[in-house]
């Protein structure tokens, strides 16, 4: 790919707030002429940052954005040849919908060229004439679809119309981006549809690249050349909307693009893992007793009669979509969603078989172990099949513990921690492991170790709820191995669980 | 039960009719009485004719205009900057300086004027010697919170994407200001200038206070009322009554303009 065929690239992109944020990280980003490019990602994820800086609102902290290969990165909004259209669309209240339009216009100076007696050629710059303003602001508005609307005041238009004036407003100026930040989040579900086709359409029309910021993974799906999902201000993946869909690498784009079952598995032999208590054929290549994420989509699961399939379940409900069934099924403690458009009694058992294009398998990246636990009342705290000493008092800021074991916050208050439950999480690198039975908090067989160059990583897991342990430890063990799993008190990292829902 | 004697909503506007009779209808009343007759209780035009042939009233009238309008302009050109960066910069201390301009309307009036009159004699040495100057500085100085407040307020609700949107358009910063800041506070402005220009063409006091004059309508009228002259007095009141009455027309079309009207928090 020549270099001259990116519009816009971002090298290094990185922009920390004034409270020391990190809102975008390590962004490294190139766009084609003429694409459209979806940010994609949760509120909060840095995508609307990353817009506002190449519109020149913020300034990253460090990096480059180049423009057709010219760096823009510290030049301000008014010096860039990019328009955006606000969430919220920012029309001026005090002027009326074509001077809305004409307002970009009215600052535009273009470069003449004349040619004096001599016959010299020579340039010079020059504002739009009114006759040039009127001709453009009609024909932005035909675009948009509001001919007519010139004289109404923008208090008086819909919420749609208002959006559509607002991309007037930018495309007016002919920008070579245009970035669109949610601008159909305000919209009712009617119109944001209508509107999607219209933008595709006229982003087909115009060929001017658009930039689109979207929560909404439909939207994304629906409009996008290629889309860029972004979680925590990192890109977790780009590409097309097939690509994204059907290859998503890592679980947080599986689960956030459309919906998935995600399971623990592990690879059993060549090809071949295995997940919900079955073994499956698959299409990704893994090392034998890799740990793996399974991303099945609820609508590669088909139902069959219980003795044909994979897996067998029960049916706990089924809720008609319209266009599908949804179908949860219990296969011993797992759940998994089916869309079908058949359905089953709910109560009855039935089997399900997936294809192996259906299982798509990512590595596990482990650095810390996460588990639900509960603190008992002698202020231990239990978790993956196990008890282990820990340290309560780091639940609460400078809290202590009185004789009676209960728990004294900083204010003095009294409280019994007794049930409480917690989310722990241990490093891989805090646990030990110990061939006497009684000397760690649980005990587990050694399901796999994998060497890692230095050391083995090794994975425990109990037998009754089969929880895992991954640890690192320089010594061999044994596959198969009975162990029991030591960590020290002040390695186990407590958090409360949040109460009530999730903000 | 007799249909009379039956408590409905609009007996409620009994207290708040009987004082608008007895504190505005009633004075009204008296002021287009004594503006139009002569001592002895006669009509005639003459009070209106001696007015307006005055020169010496109608300069006056046209002193205080001046005044007015200056001390407007001046009051204008502090806040407006003051209330801009009151309202637009980042400065996390900025609802004290805030309360710094507000906090002189919590310390009493007659004191206030007395210290500034303190303060210019020992800057001018003769005070009388600067009768305009002095009463707009009197004036600026016991107006200006009165303009700040509204010009503040219109400046805080300004949405800060439409300065993002206008940039993103090509405005530089002074255009940004030019086309967009400064026509959405129209509203602040003009509910700024009502509350100065009006209240400072008649008040006298502070001019009073300052050194006893009759340089403009209001002290004019209590000189008139002071030597029992009823009716030239109620002549004068009448006349300013009509212009107020004009700009606030005036004003009242500008604020119309505007699709939200914006009160004043004042």
């Amino acid at each position: 790919m020549s270099k001259s065929e990116n519009i816009i690239e971002l090298i290094d992109v990185k922009k920390v707030f004034d409270d020391d944020t990190i809102a975008v990280d390590n962004f490294n980003l190139e766009v084609k002429k003429g694409e459209f490019v979806t940010f994609l990602g949760p509120s909060g994820c840095g995508k609307t940052t990353t817009l506002r800086m190449i519109a020149g609102f913020e300034l990253p902290t460090s990096g480059k954005i180049l423009l057709n290969g010219e760096d823009i990165s510290r030049l301000p909004p008014n010096k860039r040849p990019v328009n955006t259209v606000f969430q919220k669309y920012a029309l001026f209240p005090h002027l009326n919908v074509y001077e809305n339009i004409a307002f970009g216009l009215r600052l535009k100076k273009i470069e003449n060229t004349y040619a004096n007696d001599k016959g010299d050629r020579y340039t010079k710059k020059e504002r739009l004439t009114k006759a040039e303003i009127d001709k453009k602001v009609k024909k932005a508005l035909e675009i948009v679809d509001l001919e007519g609307f010139e004289k109404r005041s923008v208090a008086t238009l819909s919420g749609g119309q208002q959006q559509r004036i607002a991309i007037a407003r930018a495309i007016v100026n002919e920008p070579e981006i245009l970035l669109l930040d949610e601008p159909l989040g305000a919209l009712d579900l009617k119109m944001r549809k209508e509107m999607q086709i219209e933008l595709k359409n006229m982003h087909k029309k115009l060929g001017i690249t658009f930039i689109y910021v979207t929560h909404d993974q439909e939207e994304a799906l629906t409009m996008s050349d290629k889309i860029v999902v972004i979680n925590d201000g990192d890109i977790q993946q780009i590409g097309t909307p097939t690509e994204i869909y059907n290859e998503p690498v890592n679980t947080f784009v599986a689960d956030f693009i459309g919906e998935s079952n995600i399971f623990n598995g592990t690879v059993v032999g060549n090809l071949k893992v295995k997940f919900c208590g079955a073994t499956f054929d698959c299409l990704d290549d893994y090392e034998i007793n890799q740990l793996v994420d399974v991303v099945v989509r609820p609508e590669d699961i088909k139902i069959c009669s219980p003795a044909e399939g994979h897996l067998k379940g029960k049916v706990i409900s089924s809720v008609f979509k319209g266009v599908h069934y949804e179908i949860t099924v219990a296969i011993g403690k797992f759940e998994i969603i089916i869309q079908s458009t058949s359905t089953a009694p709910v109560g009855s058992t039935i089997g399900m078989r997936i294809e192996p294009d259906g299982i798509h398998l990512m590595e596990k990246v482990y650095t810390v172990n996460k588990y639900d636990g509960e603190i008992t009342k002698n202020n231990t705290v239990k978790f993956g099949d196990g008890e282990f000493e820990c340290d309560v008092t780091q639940l609460y800021p400078a809290s202590r513990l009185d004789e009676e074991g209960y728990l004294i916050t900083a204010s003095g208050e009294k409280i019994d921690m007794t049930g409480v439950e917690v989310d722990v999480e241990v490093d891989t690198h805090d646990i030990q492991m110990s061939d006497d039975k009684d000397a760690g908090g649980a005990q587990g067989n050694i399901i796999s170790m994998i060497y890692k160059g230095d050391h083995y990583r090794y994975i425990v897991r109990t037998e009754e709820n089969e929880e895992d342990y991954v640890l690192s430890c320089p010594d061999t063990w044994n596959t198969g191995d009975l162990v029991s799993i030591i960590i020290p008190k002040d390695k186990i990292k407590l958090v409360l669980k949040p109460v009530g829902e999730d903000k | 039960m007799m249909k009379g004697l039956c408590f409905n909503r609009k007996h409620l506007c009994i207290p708040y009719a009987a004082f608008l009779i007895l504190f505005v209808i009633a004075p009204l009343i008296v002021i287009f009485y004594y503006a139009f007759t002569n001592g002895q209780g006669n009509f005639t035009f003459d009070n209106f004719v001696n007015f307006f042939t005055n020169t010496n009233t109608i300069g006056t009238l046209l002193y205080g205009f001046a005044v007015a309008i200056v001390t407007t302009l001046v009051c204008l050109i502090i806040a407006y900057p003051t209330a801009y960066i009151l309202a637009r910069s980042k400065f996390k201390k900025k609802y004290v300086l805030l309360l710094l301009f507000i906090l002189p309307m919590w310390i009493n009036f007659t004191l206030r004027i007395t210290a500034l009159k303190e303060i210019l004699s020992v800057l001018e040495g003769n005070i009388s010697a600067y009768p305009f100057l002095n009463s707009v500085i009197g004036m600026t100085y016991d107006f200006l919170p009165f303009m700040i407040l509204p010009l503040y307020t219109s400046l805080l609700k300004l949405d800060n994407s439409l300065l993002e949107a206008a940039s993103d358009l090509g405005a530089n910063k002074f255009t940004v200001f030019l086309r967009v800041t400064l026509p959405l506070s129209v509203p602040g402005i003009v509910s700024g200038v009502t509350m100065v220009l009006l209240p400072s063409m008649t008040n006298y006091v502070v001019l009073d206070m300052l050194y006893n004059s009759t340089f403009i309508p209001g002290s004019l009228i209590f000189s008139y009322f002071s030597a029992y002259d009823w009716n030239n007095g109620s002549l004068i009141s009448l006349v300013l009554l009509i212009i107020v009455f004009i700009v606030t027309l005036v004003t009242n079309r500008f604020s119309d303009n505007e699709k939200d009207k914006r009160v004043a928090i004042l």
